[in-house]
């Protein structure tokens, strides 16, 4: 851009003949520079001069015919033509999009937001479901459950079990178990409690990953009574070793145990089966432990098949295998085989539904939004009626027009998919942000190449398809057969393309609305469940008893009694008390329970209720009803009589019609016992979470189980604001003793609250679609009904004039807009009717044909629909006859 | 937009070769003179870019309608000059007739539609 100023600019004539070619580039530029001295320079000014120069340069070129043509060669090759017809119609393209701000800007907001947010979910499902796992051949990688012969649930294996399985399958290239561990690391500042994954030698084996630095499990590292190793995961060796490659080979101390670090996994490494986990350690059972027999489920089973062998080979074999198991053992199983379904199949098994189900929303969303960009785009298209005209009349043909108007809708397309990919980048951090924790992969959420491939196919669909059907509408007239007879069949055509636009969208509209209201009524229906005890003014949080301390049993019991007396000597306290599980926390802790007046013939049958260590005034802390007989109190000592309470679906299921009290059950030897005499029976209480139809429970005092648990739940209830307590109530069980980490601090009421999380985010983000398909379809009634009356004005002006009244002309329009509204309405409700079906698993005591919710919906976009026709309406009422006439 | 002279206004695409036609009748030119020619005849109605002029000249050179040979301009500057060649009379006969007829319809759609 050096150079004087009176001279044309040095750097756009350089382009210039860059760009020309050669034959014809000393005429041209000469002619420009001739131009510029002589006529521009001397009117204008220099500045305006040169921003001439530089606006004719650059135009140039596009308008060119491919280089190295000599005047008077025919062209043979078209690709030049093709790719200069597409940089013109582009360039028409984006002056036209210029010059209507207001349609632009509509339109690209509504495909903005169309296309982020599909693009968004889009984020979340493919990793979840259709990414494979990051291990080599992870479709290999499979679960291996037991199946319940009872209520076709799966259950976890018993060591034994996983050691008979993994010793005689030929299938399996390598297998192993898998048990969560809770450790304290101790030796920086604070205390810090992680959690760990017991695992034998081969897990890493079967996942087909490698350490980063040292190396993973081999099989003498699982040998009882030798050093303990353990692996690091990224996150903690940078978090807590500051990235040291010295660590391995070092001793730390996790939960007063010293344990050589042998290895450190790869920052990339997901460890998708357990996604918490900072270490692994090596599982070290036994088949003679205690813990390794064949009924204590515990432990989770994943195998690497062979390669070459089948999905259904390896079922055969095992089945072969498992089947001789039990039937050497047929009072340890009451399962029926085994479950193996691939790893990336389990993560995902729960999330699978409320994902399809949110795609399925987000596409109708995206469908309805380029059904209001098509009938912008149809508007626009009348509007242009002229400029298509003069095109077909100067000779252009009907697929050249087409491919003028496609590209406009691409071009539309592909900035609304630009900003749609802001969106979706936004989106993705609020839909990772809402996630309930049961989400698996979070962190392999992000909008990724896969994601903007995603993206782009859906510009390219969105583009074609709604640019394509105006533009055909646009390109029927027919100019050289009576002109004016022409235009009017356009408008028709495009009047009735436009209805059913706005038919189909209050159709999409209210299948959308139906769902959200179905799980708006499931969300109303879960929380006026009784959870079976007040949560209100509860706070919670677990303590641990561990470390050199509290070595026995007998220790810590008096650690949970000082505990328990610091914490009710707390200002605001009430009361408060210790359970091993804690009501919807995620804790599931279910235990054989027989009963004495009624033996199984399988002990393995009997029933599996959950399991409740409590300390005396558990009940009364948690309000949970006493229903008959009596609570426990501090005279329940261990070495007083064994008592145990049931809740009343225990007792009415097993003792129908008896009365519970005094009845005798054994949760250890269905013949020896000992046996715990009933006491008294409470109210069910929601474990699992609000809308579980789990109940059976078993409460025994904790003084007077076989052992001690290392980590308890205490439950304060305050008088106030129980979270303004939690400080205070940290501080009392630090007086106890200060290196007990503390950890899952909570209300009662967010437990609540966060056991139906994943209902929760479905329901979120479908009243976030639903609301933007309502907004959207209740625009396109207006828009349609404002374009009719624009067009028609004329028409009710005579009308008026041969006198018809205000309220013909309001009532006719108004009709107009509701019949719309009533063919969608109907229609949506037909589709609704079979597609809510597809939201059953999310849904909650209420039927996908709920009655209620359909009438809502219908009546709610009514009204509104009702109010989108009468502005236009009340407009067309207002036409004055004679100015009409007199226009005319 | 206003068009309303003096506020120059571009020729519509389409019909500039038609004017670049009329225009070359008179005399062989360059292109700054066609386009000074065309800004002149419509008294500064119509603004004729340059860069839309060089590329409809190439396309008529193409179509065999118009020639050119290198002169030197008053300017004292060796330019290229277009001249109408006797396939380009004949065209301007057949585009001109073409162009009245285009613009009674236009004027009969914008009548009565």
């Amino acid at each position: 851009m050096s150079g004087r100023r009176d001279d044309p600019p040095a750097v756009a004539a350089w382009i210039l003949s860059r760009a020309l070619p050669e034959s014809e580039r000393d005429a041209f530029l000469g002619d420009l520079e001739e131009s510029f001295r002589m006529d521009i320079l001397p009117h204008r000014g220099p500045a305006a001069a040169r921003r001439w120069y530089w606006a004719q340069a650059l135009r140039a070129p596009l308008f060119l015919r491919g280089s190295g043509h000599s005047p008077r060669t025919p062209l043979t090759a078209h690709g030049d033509g093709h790719m200069l017809n597409t940089i013109n119609d582009l360039r028409f393209a984006l002056r036209l999009l210029a010059r209507n701000p207001g349609f632009t800007s509509l339109a690209l907001l509504t495909l903005a937001l169309g296309i982020g947010a599909t693009t968004a979910i889009f984020s979340a499902v493919y990793p979840i479901i259709m990414q494979p796992l990051p291990y080599p051949h992870a479709d290999r990688v499979h679960m291996i459950y037991e199946r319940e012969k009872k209520d076709g649930q799966t259950s976890y294996l018993g060591y034994s079990t996983f050691a008979d399985l993994a010793r005689d399958s030929k299938s399996f290239a390598s297998m192993a178990a898998m048990g969560q561990g809770n450790v304290t690391l101790t030796g920086g500042d604070q205390p810090v409690q992680l959690e760990t994954q017991r695992v034998s030698p081969a897990y890493f084996d079967v996942l087909g990953v490698h350490a980063a630095i040292g190396r993973t499990f081999r099989a003498e590292d699982d040998v009882q009574n030798t050093p303990r190793v353990v692996i690091l995961s990224d996150g903690l060796w940078r978090s807590r070793f500051g990235a040291d490659t010295s660590v391995v080979g070092k001793t730390i101390t996790l939960s007063d145990v010293p344990f050589i670090v042998i290895g450190v996994m790869p920052r990339g490494f997901e460890n998708v089966l357990a996604p918490g986990a900072q270490g692994w350690t090596p599982l070290r059972y036994l088949v003679t432990d205690p813990w390794g027999c064949r009924d204590c489920r515990h432990l989770r089973v994943v195998g690497r098949l062979k390669d070459g062998v089948t999905d259904a080979a390896a079922a055969r074999e095992m089945d072969v295998i498992f089947g001789r198991i039990v039937h050497d053992y047929p009072d340890k199983y009451s399962s029926i085989g085994l479950v193996m379904p691939t790893v990336q199949a389990d993560v995902s098994h729960a999330a699978r539904p409320v994902l399809f189900a949110l795609l399925g929303a987000v596409a109708l969303v995206l469908l309805i939004a380029c059904a209001n960009v098509t009938n912008l785009l149809l508007a626009r298209a009348a509007l242009r009626q002229g400029e298509l005209s003069v095109r077909a009349a100067l000779g252009a043909a009907r697929g050249r027009v087409i491919r003028q108007l496609v590209t406009e809708s691409l071009l539309l397309a592909a900035l609304g998919g630009g900003a749609g990919v802001l969106v979706a980048i936004g989106g993705v951090r609020a839909l990772v942000a809402l996630s309930p924790a049961g989400l698996p992969r979070t962190a392999a959420i992000h909008v990724n190449t896969p994601v903007l491939l995603f993206a782009l196919a859906l510009v390219a669909v969105v583009g074609i398809g709604f640019g394509l059907v105006p533009a055909l509408h646009a390109t029927r007239a027919d100019l050289h057969n009576g002109v004016k007879q022409g235009m009017r069949r356009v408008g028709g055509a495009s009047r009735i393309t436009r209805a059913s636009l706005v038919v189909s969208e209050v159709a999409l509209a209210i299948v959308l609305l139906v769902g959200s209201g179905l799980l708006l009524r499931s969300m109303a229906r879960v929380f006026a469940i009784n959870p079976g005890f007040e949560p209100a003014h509860v706070l919670t949080m677990q303590v641990n008893a561990g470390g050199a301390r509290l070595a026995n049993d007998t220790a810590v019991r008096a650690y949970y009694d000082r505990v328990l007396a610091a914490v009710r000597s707390v200002p605001g306290v009430e009361a408060a008390a210790l359970t091993n599980q804690l009501p919807m926390s995620g804790d599931y802790d279910g235990q054989g329970v027989h009963i004495e007046a009624h033996p199984a013939a399988n002990p393995a049958d009997d029933p599996s209720p959950f399991r409740y260590s409590v300390s005396p005034g558990y009940f009364e802390t948690m309000r949970i009803p006493l229903i008959r007989g009596r609570l426990i109190n501090e005279h329940d000592r261990a070495d007083s009589p064994l008592i145990a309470l049931v809740n009343e679906s225990f007792a009415k299921k097993y003792w129908p019609g008896a009365d519970p009290i005094g009845q005798r059950v054994s949760m250890m030897d269905p013949v020896k016992g000992p046996w715990l005499e009933v006491v008294g029976v409470v109210a069910d209480v929601q474990q699992l979470s609000l809308s579980s139809d789990k109940h059976d429970g078993i409460y025994a005092p904790e003084t007077q189980w076989q052992y001690a648990d290392r980590g308890m739940s205490l439950v304060v209830r305050t008088k106030g604001n129980p979270a303004a307590l939690a400080d205070a109530t940290r501080g009392a069980v630090w007086s106890v003793e200060k290196d007990q980490p503390i950890e899952r601090v909570a209300t009662a009421a967010q437990l609540v609250s966060q056991s139906e999380a994943q209902r929760r985010f479905a329901l979120v983000l479908f009243e976030v679609f639903a609301a933007a398909a309502f907004v959207l379809a209740v625009a396109g009634i207006y828009g349609v009904l404002a374009g009719t009356v624009t067009e028609r004005l004329r028409e009710i002006g005579v009308r008026a004039a041969l006198g018809a009244s205000r309220g013909d002309i309001l009532a006719m329009i108004v009709r107009q807009g509701l019949g719309l509204t009533a063919v969608g309405a109907g229609i949506g409700i037909v589709a609704a009717l079979g597609l809510s079906r597809l939201l059953t698993s999310l849904l909650f005591g209420v039927s996908a044909l709920d009655p209620a919710t359909y009438i809502a919906v219908t009546a709610v976009l009514g009204v509104v629909a009702l109010g989108a026709c009468l502005v236009p309406a009340l407009r067309a009422a207002r036409v004055d006859p004679i100015a009409t006439l007199r226009a005319e | 937009m206003p068009a309303t002279p003096p506020v120059p206004s571009d020729v519509i695409r389409g019909t500039l070769e038609l004017l670049v036609l009329k225009t070359l009748t008179l005399e062989p030119m360059h292109g700054w003179g066609i386009s000074q020619r065309i800004q002149q005849v419509s008294s500064g109605f119509l603004e004729v870019n340059q860069g839309s002029l060089y590329p409809a000249l190439q396309r008529l050179e193409m179509k065999g309608w118009i020639g050119s040979d290198w002169r030197t301009t008053e300017n004292n500057r060796r330019a290229k000059y277009y001249r109408l060649t006797a396939q380009g009379w004949r065209a301007l006969g057949v585009e001109t007739e073409n162009w009245r007829r285009y613009v009674s319809v236009v004027d009969v759609i914008l009548a009565k539609a």
